[in-house]
């Protein structure tokens, strides 16, 4: 008797005390990553772009190219996200309410551009579009210019931003079922009825957050939009391919100035994504009480 | 609205979840299809509603084929299993939902929408919690609101897939003699599915019972009660017991006060309910031992180990008619069918 409670004393309180230790040890571990790899660098970005002061900050923001390159890289985002939009909801709806052949094959291809590195993705456009590529002379024919031009740059980014929305929406929809939907047909609620009235406000904020999500990406991308841009100044670059020109030229100011604007963009879409988070999981906790 | 269906079948993939069914509900009556689950029944109604096309047969509406009509375009109410509430409006919304969504032409005015709620809602006992949203309400109120959204529209037909079956005992109970009277005052033809016996012969008008995508047998709830016309409804309204006879011994038939049948000689099955269990001690029947005896309320549940066979037989009897027989464990107690039911044929 005495022995078994000495083992259960040992048994309870060791694991207590190394417990303690892991936890610690593990949020100091995850505050010191976090700090250093990601605290750190965004200071150190502010930090080069105002080591001159506001002035030649504010000369490098204002500056034409750097604006054409924000105008270019919002303009792609404007055009990719409203398509991933209705392509990620119409996939979503797809997969979600209907069975059909090659189901598994179309959620493995919403996933494609997760798996393929962007600047394949990139490549693959230069080849069909490119001037030597399968489509190439057709399109020079009509006058028409892909790669090396504002259309390749929003091909590409539609492409690395493809599986946000139905990524998101897919789960949301599978989980709250199509009850709704069949009650309103049977009140007599027509399709756009149905979508905007009971639909769309049912999934609000798993496709809010699904769209910021690929609005972020759109405008940080880099690798898939690099291939195809030709980095024109002023024409054909977006804010990340001019911060990357800027550093090569050793302006090392202008450079972490525009870097910032896009911190400031990112940091401002982290607010947004966080904010459509807490009411996805408020309206879920609603469902279940 | 009468509704008839003619050789209906369905198949999902390998599974034949109707198998030609053909039926006729009448009009302003309650018919509830009962079965065990995958059964067919949800099908059918949701095949009724127009949710589902069958792979062949035909639904007729008041004697014309709407089988290709759009659901949108039946007139029916429906209540789903989980009510199906639309999580994002009030009470309120949800059941002007269907008026709401009517074209312009015949869409009533703002003011006759609130009337036309409601009254609905006073029907059904809601009117003080217009403002709340579904996820606000007890279970109970969540079917009381659903049924008032499929009633606004004033359909023909009404049809509920497991309604009660969501809600705890008491409440169903409750709402199970409130649909019978709403039904009685409205008289709109009504289809409830459920896999709960009680709940049909309590609530139907008329009871579909349905086994593996067929029709066991359709009848008022005494009809089915009283002459099962299978082993599967005598097994399926309720606990019976069961004697299986080899060939040869149906002779013993006679010895248990039972009509001896035609073929006196093949295999046969007799059942008998619990109640329906005459206990002597005076050696008419089969011989059984006293296994346990729980005396609950008025009533006696006794269990019985047969002597001959490895079986047990439970018996209820009135609970003086117990104490009379003045039995305790272990004793002989002889057992035999008051009112048997006996099915040729092996194996059943």
């Amino acid at each position: 008797m005495a022995q078994s409670a000495v083992l259960r004393v040992s048994l309870y309180d060791k694991p207590k005390a190394s417990g303690r230790w892991l936890r610690v040890g593990l949020i100091a571990l995850a505050v010191l990553g976090l700090g250093l790899f990601l605290v750190l660098p965004l200071v150190a970005v502010f930090a080069s772009a105002l080591q001159a002061g506001f002035g030649p900050y504010f000369a490098a923001i204002i500056e034409p190219e750097a604006w054409a390159a924000l105008r270019l890289s919002l303009t792609a985002a404007a055009i990719a996200v409203p398509l991933n939009l209705v392509f990620g909801l119409a996939a979503a709806w797809a997969v979600t309410r209907y069975e059909f052949r090659g189901k598994q094959l179309l959620v493995t291809l919403i996933d494609l551009p997760f798996a393929v590195s962007p600047v394949i993705s990139g490549l693959i456009y230069v080849l069909l579009f490119g001037a030597q590529g399968w489509l190439g002379p057709w399109l020079a024919e009509h006058d028409w210019q892909v790669i090396f031009a504002v259309p390749g740059i929003v091909l590409a980014t539609l492409f690395v931003t493809v599986p946000f929305v139905a990524r998101e929406l897919i789960p949301l929809m599978q989980a709250q079922g199509a009850d709704e939907e069949e009650a309103a047909r049977l009140l007599g609620a027509g399709g756009w009825q149905i979508l905007w009235r009971i639909t769309l406000p049912k999934i609000r904020w798993g496709l809010a957050y699904g769209v910021i999500l690929s609005n972020a990406r759109a405008m940080g991308e880099f690798g898939a939009v690099s291939v195809v841009s030709g980095h024109i100044r002023g024409l054909t670059n977006t804010l990340p391919l001019h911060v990357e020109i800027l550093y090569n030229e050793y302006n090392s100011v202008a450079a972490f100035a525009c870097a910032s604007l896009l911190a400031i963009l990112a940091l401002f879409t982290l607010g947004l994504k966080e904010l459509a988070a807490y009411k996805l999981r408020t309206s879920r906790a609603g469902d279940e009480s | 609205m009468s509704i008839s269906i003619h050789q209906l079948a369905k198949r999902f993939g390998g599974f034949t979840a109707l198998d030609g069914l053909s039926l006729d509900f009448p009009a302003g009556e309650l018919t509830a299809l009962l079965g065990p689950s995958g059964c067919g029944k949800t099908t059918l109604l949701r095949i009724i509603a127009g949710l589902e096309q069958p792979d062949s047969g035909t639904v007729e509406f008041h004697g014309e084929d709407a089988t290709a009509r759009d659901a949108r375009e039946r007139g029916v109410g429906f209540v789903f299993q989980h009510f199906a509430l639309f999580r994002h409006m009030t009470v309120y919304e949800n059941v002007a939902f269907g008026l709401t969504v009517k074209p312009r032409a015949e869409r009533p005015s703002k003011a006759q929408i609130r009337d036309k709620v409601f009254a609905l809602l006073k029907l059904v006992h809601l009117d003080w919690l217009a403002d709340r949203y579904p996820s606000e309400l007890s279970g109970g109120q969540r079917q009381r609101v659903a049924l008032a959204r499929a009633l606004a529209v004033e359909p023909k037909v009404l049809l509920l897939d497991e309604p009660f079956s969501a809600l705890d005992a008491k409440v169903r109970k409750e709402l199970r003699r409130w649909l019978r009277q709403l039904h009685d005052e409205l008289h709109v033809t009504t289809i409830f599915v459920t896999h709960d016996q009680d709940e049909a012969l309590e609530v139907a008008d008329r009871i579909v019972l349905m086994n593996q995508g067929r029709i066991e047998q359709i009848g008022t709830p005494a009809q089915v009660y009283d002459t099962p016309a299978s082993p599967f409804v005598l097994n399926f309204l309720g606990h019976v017991n069961r004697f299986e006879l080899r060939a040869g011994q149906a002779r013993a038939l006679g010895g248990l006060g039972i009509a001896a049948p035609a073929n006196e000689d093949g295999p046969a099955t007799v059942y008998a309910r619990p109640h329906e269990l005459e206990l002597n001690i005076t050696g008419q029947g089969i011989p059984t031992t006293l296994r346990r005896a729980r005396l609950a309320g008025g009533q006696a549940i006794v269990e019985l180990a047969r002597s001959d066979e490895d079986q047990l037989i439970e018996a209820t009897l009135p609970r003086e008619h117990f104490l009379a027989l003045n039995i305790i464990q272990g004793s002989t107690v002889y057992v035999r069918p008051s009112n048997p039911w006996v099915f040729l044929g092996d194996g059943i």
